[in-house]
């Protein structure tokens, strides 16, 4: 049996043929957290005192939703055959918003654990994390998790596991992260199988940043893990890709704990911490070398994050807006795929345009700004940036429906995305038939077992940030996964729709649609607007427009009575109060015109259904 | 009247000393009574007031002894009221509402009338009302209120159609108004009679029929109230389990169109949102009170009272409420005293209702400035606010509360 190292190697010495670096490949909930936390016991890293659940997910959003958001690095010993190791651990973001931190995150490992939950089987981003770790040429342990549940099915998922990897499905192991069986024999797996890192130790130091997080004591922590050369204490350090430097106030491991090293040495991962407030100065995929001996040619791989779904964020109360700005910059810190510029509505203000890689990422800012700001915010129905180009060849970039050209388009074209989706074969027609629907072509399918198939859609991305997931999540009760990369653009037949109430454009509303399905968003759009606005002293007409041609009309008739009939002795504090409630409430109304809209109506129109439903929490 | 529901206030002492507010200017403000009767036959399902039946309060105990304790509150209120630092004034009037205060023996109500009366005088020709349901007076009930002081009574007949009366919830029979009526006239009594349009099931035809059998008694007056469905009633819990339809605004807004129609050509004239009178005299002069913001001491379990801005109001149980009194205090539950600007809003708020209407002059800058809006919009009676006076129209009264939000700051 394997004992915990009795003496860990040491950072900065240690020899690159005992080191070994790999991260968790895992569909959310798949348990990787668990079995990371499992391993950090089992070595001894962390105190069993000391172990709360997935003690490696440190925000509370992270904690409460049970995903991993940012990843982590962690150096834990592990003795073999009287040999003692070091491991990193690294754990990586499970959800395809961070496909790019996952990608560079890969590539600071020479192997990953492909872990399935023996009772669900593979899952979508699973493969789509999978596809990554190979592209990086990453030697993989496929493994089975949950096996302790009775409803695990082992056998069936590691013939799919080694179907899908090559391999026998004897090779798959079999472990749980809850009871910890086949965890010490997976370690001793990762020492075994893994290939140790290979580098020139004399070479000019090169590090590559998997990531970079804002800590408001110590600053930008980034993780980094050193390809050639080394990096010690006090030395200035320099980011390749814009040249800047910064000086090295303290380099360490997380064991989970940070502590401070006397460096790192080739193969080895470790944190930085420099003093700068901002991860844009320290960019996830980037090469750290020294200023005095800089290496010439970066690792490659860095690209900048790039913004996929739009939303405005406005706060509810409008002398808020300070607060949101304050509070986006500070988030920005610690968020480098986050862009914003401030934008007004008529509707509902001034706020802010806000970019992010895609709905979750959506989710969870706006979640943290609430949370962490105490605010409370709208955010406009996402949408995806358009290409424009005018008749006089002009390009302009649409990330808001308010900033569409009207009329003298020669040709818009809409970001493309292709999806991969995991299901039950009894799924397929649905399937099919949603993304049919969505405007998507079907790219091919294959059927990874008997009873399970991955559909391939080449998809525009606008059609999948609304609610195609939640959509997707019911057609296959549950059992769907979807996984999307971003595939280039199209040209489209899209139109602005334009919602006017009493004739009045609402820019809140407005959405950039595709012509066949115009007349559908009008006739929801006006239709809910219809229940949503209360009545008021005339009739109101809501009409959805294709520029100047209407295209669906609701009407909210007037009310025809607004009065307490009975208003006795006892009745007059009663109405009073009423009175002065209703006099507050007015206060809360949009004024559109001459019509008062509440901000509940502004609300629940830029709601889905599905999303009000998560809104519900405590 | 007195609705079930109590508001949240500040705690009253149980010595009754009002607040020094209470009795700056009372000298030139008028002072009513109002007795509340906590009883009923069977509670209606509409209805949210603070009235019980015999069974729900375990026996006719409490209703025999109820005008004793009634005196003694009226004997607390003059001693409050004097130590208080309000000077004696004569009862401008008198009302007695409920539940039924009929149900009572009429020697009781005459009695608790007797007992204020001595209490602080009244003044000549004064109004004194009584609620009354239909079938709980007979001629020579009517009679001894009649002799007793009262000057008034207010029948609550709702409506003259059979189904409608039974979604209500009614007892009598309809054929029982204009007998009551009848013989409140014979023994000299003034009369008036409550109607409730909008009952679910009532189709215009039925309410017509009520309003112009109301009009065929020739009352003197006539309230007419949109049904009011009532938190935790009966009649809500029906409408929330879908066993009755829901009410409707706009079938009251044309009931109430037509109703104003028929009254007017039955001779009576609306002078608030839902009171109708034969000649200005025939005003319900005590609820007229209520609109000025006099003063008045309410009696009784869950009564409402105010002086000078400050309104204080009753436990709600007639034992809880006899418990207080038998101990020599103050029965009051709660009490709230009222800022300038917050009796400016209830000023604004109820004399709005009256068709004497409200000077323009007395309104800040935000009220006189919504006026020519208000006009715009058909709410108001342009001629009476080019002379300085706001009097709703027709559209205005049914839009009331809209127009009261229109004139606050
Ligand atoms: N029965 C059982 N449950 C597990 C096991 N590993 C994880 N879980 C549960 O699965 C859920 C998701 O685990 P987590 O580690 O957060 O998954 P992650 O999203 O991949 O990080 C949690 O409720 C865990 O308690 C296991 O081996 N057996
Ligand atoms: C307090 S009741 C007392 C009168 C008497 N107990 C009766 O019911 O005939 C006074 C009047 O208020 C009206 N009323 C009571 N509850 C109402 C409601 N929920 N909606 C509208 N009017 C109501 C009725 O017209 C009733 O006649
Ligand atoms: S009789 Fe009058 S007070 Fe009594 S329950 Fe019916 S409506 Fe209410
Ligand atoms: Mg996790």
């Amino acid at each position: 049996m394997s004992p915990m190292a009795r003496t860990a190697p040491v950072p900065a010495a240690t020899d690159p043929a005992i080191i070994r670096n790999f991260c968790i490949i895992a569909h959310i909930d798949h348990g990787k957290s668990t079995l990371a936390d499992r391993m950090l016991q089992l070595t001894g890293v962390v105190q069993q005192r000391d172990m709360k659940a997935q003690y490696l997910d440190r925000m509370d959003i992270e904690r409460e939703r049970g995903i991993t958001i940012k990843s982590q690095a962690v150096r834990i010993p592990w003795e073999v055959d009287g040999t003692a190791y070091c491991l990193n651990m690294i754990d990586t973001p499970g959800h395809v918003d961070f496909t790019y931190e996952v990608s560079r995150s890969l590539a600071a490992c020479e192997g990953a654990i492909l872990l399935v939950d023996a009772a669900q089987g593979i899952e979508a981003q699973t493969l789509a994390n999978l596809y990554l770790a190979m592209e990086n040429n990453l030697t993989i342990i496929p493994v089975l998790n949950k096996i302790d549940l009775p409803s695990a099915q082992p056998e069936k998922y590691a013939a799919e596991l080694a179907n899908l990897i090559g391999g026998k499905p004897e090779d798959v192991l079999m472990v749980s992260g809850k009871t910890g069986v086949g965890v010490e024999a997976l370690l001793d797996q990762i020492v075994r199988e893994l290939p140790p890192p290979v580098g020139d130790p004399n070479a000019p130091a090169r590090a590559m940043i998997f990531d970079s997080v804002y800590d408001t004591y110590r600053g930008v922590v980034t993780y980094v893990r050193v390809i050639d050369g080394s990096l010690s204490p006090r030395e200035k350090i320099q980011m390749m890709s814009t040249r800047a430097t910064h000086e090295l106030l303290e380099i360490g491991v997380s064991s989970p704990e940070p502590t401070p090293s006397k460096g790192l040495g080739v193969g080895e991962v470790g944190y930085l911490i420099t003093g700068v407030k901002d991860v844009r100065q320290s960019k996830v995929g980037d090469t750290v070398t020294t200023f005095h001996k800089p290496a010439t040619e970066s690792l490659g791989g860095y690209q900048d994050a790039k913004p996929m779904v739009f939303s405005g964020l406005y706060p509810l109360d409008g002398a808020d807006y300070p607060v949101l700005r304050d509070a986006l910059e500070k988030l920005m810190l610690n968020d480098a795929a986050l862009v914003y510029e401030p934008e007004s509505s008529a509707a509902l203000g001034f706020g802010f345009r806000v970019g992010f890689l895609g709905l979750l990422h959506l989710e969870i800012t706006r979640e943290r700004l609430e949370r962490e700001h105490n605010l409370d915010l709208i955010s406009t129905a996402p949408n995806v940036e358009y290409e424009v180009t005018l008749e006089d060849k002009k390009i302009i970039h649409v990330t808001n429906p308010s900033e569409y050209p009207s009329g003298k388009i020669a040709e818009v074209r809409e970001p493309m995305v292709s999806a991969t989706i995991l299901a039950p074969s009894e799924f397929v027609g649905a399937i099919m038939e949603l993304c049919q629907s969505r405007r998507g072509i079907l790219g091919g399918m294959d059927y990874l077992s008997e009873d399970r198939v991955e559909i391939r859609y080449r998809l525009p991305l606008a059609e999948i940030v609304f609610d195609f997931f939640d959509i997707l999540k019911s057609k296959t009760r549950g059992y769907g996964s979807l996984d999307w990369k971003a595939d280039g653009d199209q040209v489209a037949d899209l139109v602005k729709v334009d919602i006017l109430l009493q004739g009045e454009q609402v820019d809140a509303f407005s959405a950039i649609t595709h012509r066949d399905k115009a007349y559908a968003y009008g006739v929801m759009m006006t239709g809910k607007l219809r229940n949503l606005i209360p009545r008021q002293q005339f009739e109101v007409p809501i009409q959805a427009a294709i520029g100047a041609r209407i295209i669906a009309r609701e009407s909210i008739r007037a009310i025809r009575k607004d009065v307490l009939a009975k208003c006795y002795g006892g009745d007059i504090s009663r109405k009073r109060k009423l009175l002065e409630k209703q006099k507050e409430g007015k206060k809360r109304m949009k004024m559109v015109g001459r019509v008062e809209v509440p901000q509940e109506a502004f609300i629940a129109a830029l709601t889905t259904d599905e999303s009000s439903k998560d809104k519900s929490k405590k | 009247m007195t609705p079930s529901v109590l508001p949240l206030g500040d705690p009253a002492p149980a010595d009754g000393i009002l607040p020094a507010q209470a009795a700056v200017g009372a000298a030139s403000r008028k002072f009513s009574l109002y007795a509340h009767i906590p009883f009923c036959a069977v509670r209606c399902g509409y209805c949210d007031f603070n009235t019980y039946t015999a069974t729900e309060l375990g026996g006719g105990a409490s209703q025999d002894a109820y005008a004793s304790t009634a005196v003694r509150e009226v004997e607390f209120a003059a001693r409050a009221m004097t130590a208080s630092g309000l000077p004696q004034r004569k009862l401008s009037t008198v009302f007695f509402g409920g539940g039924t205060p009929t149900l009572l023996p009429a020697g009781d109500l005459t009695r608790i009338l007797g007992a204020a009366v001595e209490q602080w005088g009244i003044e000549e020709g004064a109004e004194v009302t009584t609620e009354a349901n239909p079938d709980s007076v007979t001629l020579e009930s009517l009679q001894e209120l009649h002799d007793g002081g009262f000057t008034r009574v207010s029948f609550g007949m709702q409506s003259a159609v059979s189904h409608v009366l039974k979604v209500l919830d009614r007892t009598h029979k309809p054929e029982r108004v204009p007998q009551a009526v009848a013989w409140a006239r014979e023994v000299g009594l003034n009369v008036s009679v409550d109607l409730i349009y909008g009952t679910p099931g009532e189709s215009l035809a039925d309410w017509e029929t009520s309003v112009r059998t109301a009009l065929s008694y020739e009352p003197d007056h006539i309230s007419a109230y949109s049904l009011i469905v009532e938190e935790g009633t009966k009649l809500a819990a029906q409408i929330r389990r879908g066993q009755v339809p829901n009410i409707d605004d706009d079938d009251h807004a044309v009931k109430y169109e037509l109703a104003d129609a028929l009254f007017q050509a039955g001779g009576l004239s609306w002078y608030e949102v839902s009171n109708w009178s034969r000649t200005p005299a025939d005003a319900c002069q005590h609820n007229l009170a209520y609109w000025h913001g006099d003063d008045w001491w309410g009696i009784g379990p869950g009564a409402h009272s105010h002086m000078g801005g400050v309104r204080w109001w009753n436990v709600k149980h007639p034992t809880a409420y006899a418990n207080r009194l038998d101990k020599g205090e103050s029965p009051a539950a709660g009490r709230e005293t009222l800022d300038a600007d917050t009796r400016e809003l209830e000023r604004i708020m109820l004399v709005s209702r009256l068709s004497e209407g409200l000077s323009i002059d007395t309104l800040g800058p935000a009220g006189r400035h919504a006026v020519a809006g208000l006009i715009a919009e058909g709410l108001i009676e342009p001629l009476k606010a080019f002379a300085g006076t706001l009097v709703l129209t027709l559209k205005g009264r049914l839009l009331g509360d809209a127009v009261t939000r229109a004139l606050l700051p």
